[in-house]
């Protein structure tokens, strides 16, 4: 194989004779006898500044996507100003634009979805991170934990309709409360299930980082297995398990297929968790090729621009969280 | 605090016990999503399905072909466009540390990575949908190249880290220009790297739907075309499974079914893909 000189563990001053004759044997070993050119000095030029233009435009294009939400979302912004954010109405046909409800139907269904999520991702991070970190089944579990990620949500959204929408309607039966099935109830469980994997797969790292001095300091001092979980591992790596419940819900708010196909998408306020509702990024899924109007369509650009600005907060601040933990 | 010994390792025991019974119900709605859709799919798929065009309401038959090569063009553009970028932002990253840009850089990657993906829609239909003034395949392949983007840079940043410096060093040495180093040298021993982040990041988008709503929008017919709208599976399985008619339904399965293969098979290679060409040093 090409690479196979890679595979060898060899000593560092060995490798650097094997790299020197790998490099020989390659084609390039032909533009090494020709000295230095204007065109060589030229193209290193060329190229050099074309890997800035690149990080630029990388820089560029974040920025141009704010600029493009906050200018497509004056029109509301001016018309409407804070009445936006905490009116109760959303109306299209009668002009009226209050958010209210959407905002309470993300924060519903992501915060429910984060309560029923950490329970089980955590688990997992224990599990794979202190009890089992190798062998097969642990291999097993890390691989679905990761297939759930991969999953595309618009499947998640069409068997949560298929198949969870008629067990939840039977249960709210059970219940008395008004069996829709579909529901923010039923957009959290889905979610629930989609989140797992970011909390559970960083947590999982963060707790394979305590160092094992502390684990066997608290080991001889007596303590049981749980003990030193509760009062070593969990404290030490809490941070960063933070950080992994951030990402999950930011992932969560942004979560747009899934909810969609299943949370009943009506504009009113809902009243329990097992109202049909709307997401701020359910009602930009549905409404948008629909908005006729300058405010209407302006009005759900200002949704997604909170929506982004809400979200990449959420990200930034995991991000940093995690980065201050492994530098320590 | 007095406690008997026996209590404290039976509370530890059923911790372990509580722990496992989670970590294993947890894999359960996988299994179960799976499942179901490998049984519900598997029926519907066969030859006609993937070469003929969906039949209208009330006509049983018909297939996903325009589907199928319309989501294999959209992301084929998409990676083409993403993955010059991509590897280019990465070398630069792994190649200047710590200057500003770089900084700047690596916090737009981030944002770009948290961006919810209906934001990334509707800002590319200000951008191309508008000024062309129709949906198209090419304004869906751009929204899909930016959620790609920020995987393929951060693989690449984070396999031409792992390379020792010595490389680097050996071909300068022989007097090669720059970008013969980092073309020919640094980047074929990081190709693994490079190459599972961009299967990893075609994976991604190969389900996404939310960008596509406003950009390529759909189409019913054959096409093409990319500066006309076009049909890609993520979008029929969202526009059939939420209409009222069983047909559909039955397309809607059979199209989640070969998605789902794609997706999970793309994975599975990615996964190969770094254990075979591992880099160790």
């Amino acid at each position: 194989m090409k690479f196979s000189f890679i595979k060898s563990r060899d000593s560092r001053s060995n490798l650097l004779v094997r790299e020197i004759s790998y490099i020989a044997k390659m084609d390039v070993w032909k533009s090494i006898k020709i000295k230095r050119t204007f065109r060589q000095i030229r193209m290193e030029k060329i190229f050099r500044s074309s890997l800035v233009l690149v990080a630029l435009s990388i820089l560029v294009l974040v920025i141009a996507f704010l600029f493009t939400l906050i200018v497509q979302s004056m029109p509301s912004i001016k018309a409407l100003g804070f009445s936006f954010l905490f009116g109760k109405t959303w109306d299209p046909v009668a002009n009226v634009y209050g958010t209210y409800p959407f905002l309470l139907g993300t924060l519903f269904t992501s915060f429910l979805a984060l309560i029923i999520s950490i329970p089980f991702s955590f688990s997992i991070a224990i599990f794979l991170g202190e009890y089992y970190p190798r062998g097969w089944f642990s291999e097993f579990l890390k691989n679905s934990i990761e297939l759930i990620a991969a999953v595309p949500s618009v499947i998640y959204g069409f068997w949560g309709l298929f198949v969870l929408v008629p067990i939840v309607r039977s249960m709210e039966l059970k219940l008395g409360v008004t069996p829709y099935g579909i529901g923010i109830f039923t957009s959290s469980l889905i979610l629930a299930i989609m989140i797992i994997p970011y909390a559970a797969s960083l947590g999982r790292e963060m707790i394979r980082m305590v160092p094992s001095s502390l684990k066997e300091a608290a080991y001889s001092l007596g303590a049981t297995r749980y003990e030193v979980i509760k009062t070593v591992i969990l404290p030490y790596s809490k941070s960063g398990l933070f950080a992994g419940i951030l990402l999950s819900l930011g992932r969560a708010l942004g979560e747009t297929m899934a909810v969609t196909m299943v949370i009943g998408n009506t504009s009113i306020i809902p009243k329990s968790i097992f109202d049909p509702g709307n997401t701020m990024a359910s009602v930009i899924a549905n409404e948008f090729t629909e908005a006729a109007s300058t405010l209407y369509l302006s009005s759900l650009i200002e949704l997604g621009l909170i929506l982004f600005l809400v979200t990449v907060l959420i990200n930034l601040i995991g991000k940093k969280i995690i980065k201050r933990f492994t530098t320590d | 605090m007095p406690q008997n010994i026996q209590y404290r390792l039976g509370k530890s025991k059923a911790f372990k016990g509580f722990i496992i019974f989670l970590s294993v119900l947890c894999t359960l709605p996988l299994f179960l999503i799976l499942i179901y859709i490998l049984k519900e799919g598997f029926t519907k798929i066969n030859w006609h399905f993937l070469v003929n065009l969906p039949k209208p309401v009330g006509e049983t038959g018909g297939g996903i072909a325009n589907a199928l090569i319309g989501s294999l063009l959209i992301v084929f553009y998409a990676a083409i466009i993403a993955i010059p970028f991509g590897i280019m932002g990465g070398i630069y990253l792994s190649e200047n540390k710590k200057s500003r840009l770089s900084y700047w850089c690596r916090l737009s990657v981030d944002v770009l990575q948290g961006t919810p993906s209906i934001v990334v829609g509707i800002v590319i239909y200000f951008w191309i949908v508008k000024p062309l003034g129709t949906f198209s395949a090419l304004s869906g392949s751009i929204a899909l190249a930016i959620m790609m983007l920020p995987i393929v840079v951060r693989s690449t940043e984070e396999t031409l880290k792992l390379l020792p410096s010595t490389l680097k060093e050996a071909g300068l040495a022989l007097g090669l220009p720059y970008h013969k180093v980092i073309l020919r040298i640094i980047l074929p021993c990081g190709f693994s790297g490079v190459l599972s982040g961009i299967i990893l990041a075609v994976a991604r988008i190969a389900g996404e739907t939310a960008p596509l709503l406003f950009t390529a929008f759909g189409n019913p017919y054959f096409s093409t075309n990319i500066l006309k709208p076009m049909q890609s599976l993520p979008l029929l399985i969202f526009n059939y499974a939420t209409s009222p008619y069983d047909e559909w339904h039955d397309l809607a399965w059979g199209a989640a079914l070969i998605l789902l293969i794609w997706v999970l098979l793309l994975n599975i290679i990615t996964k190969i893909t770094t254990r075979r060409w591992k880099i160790q040093f």
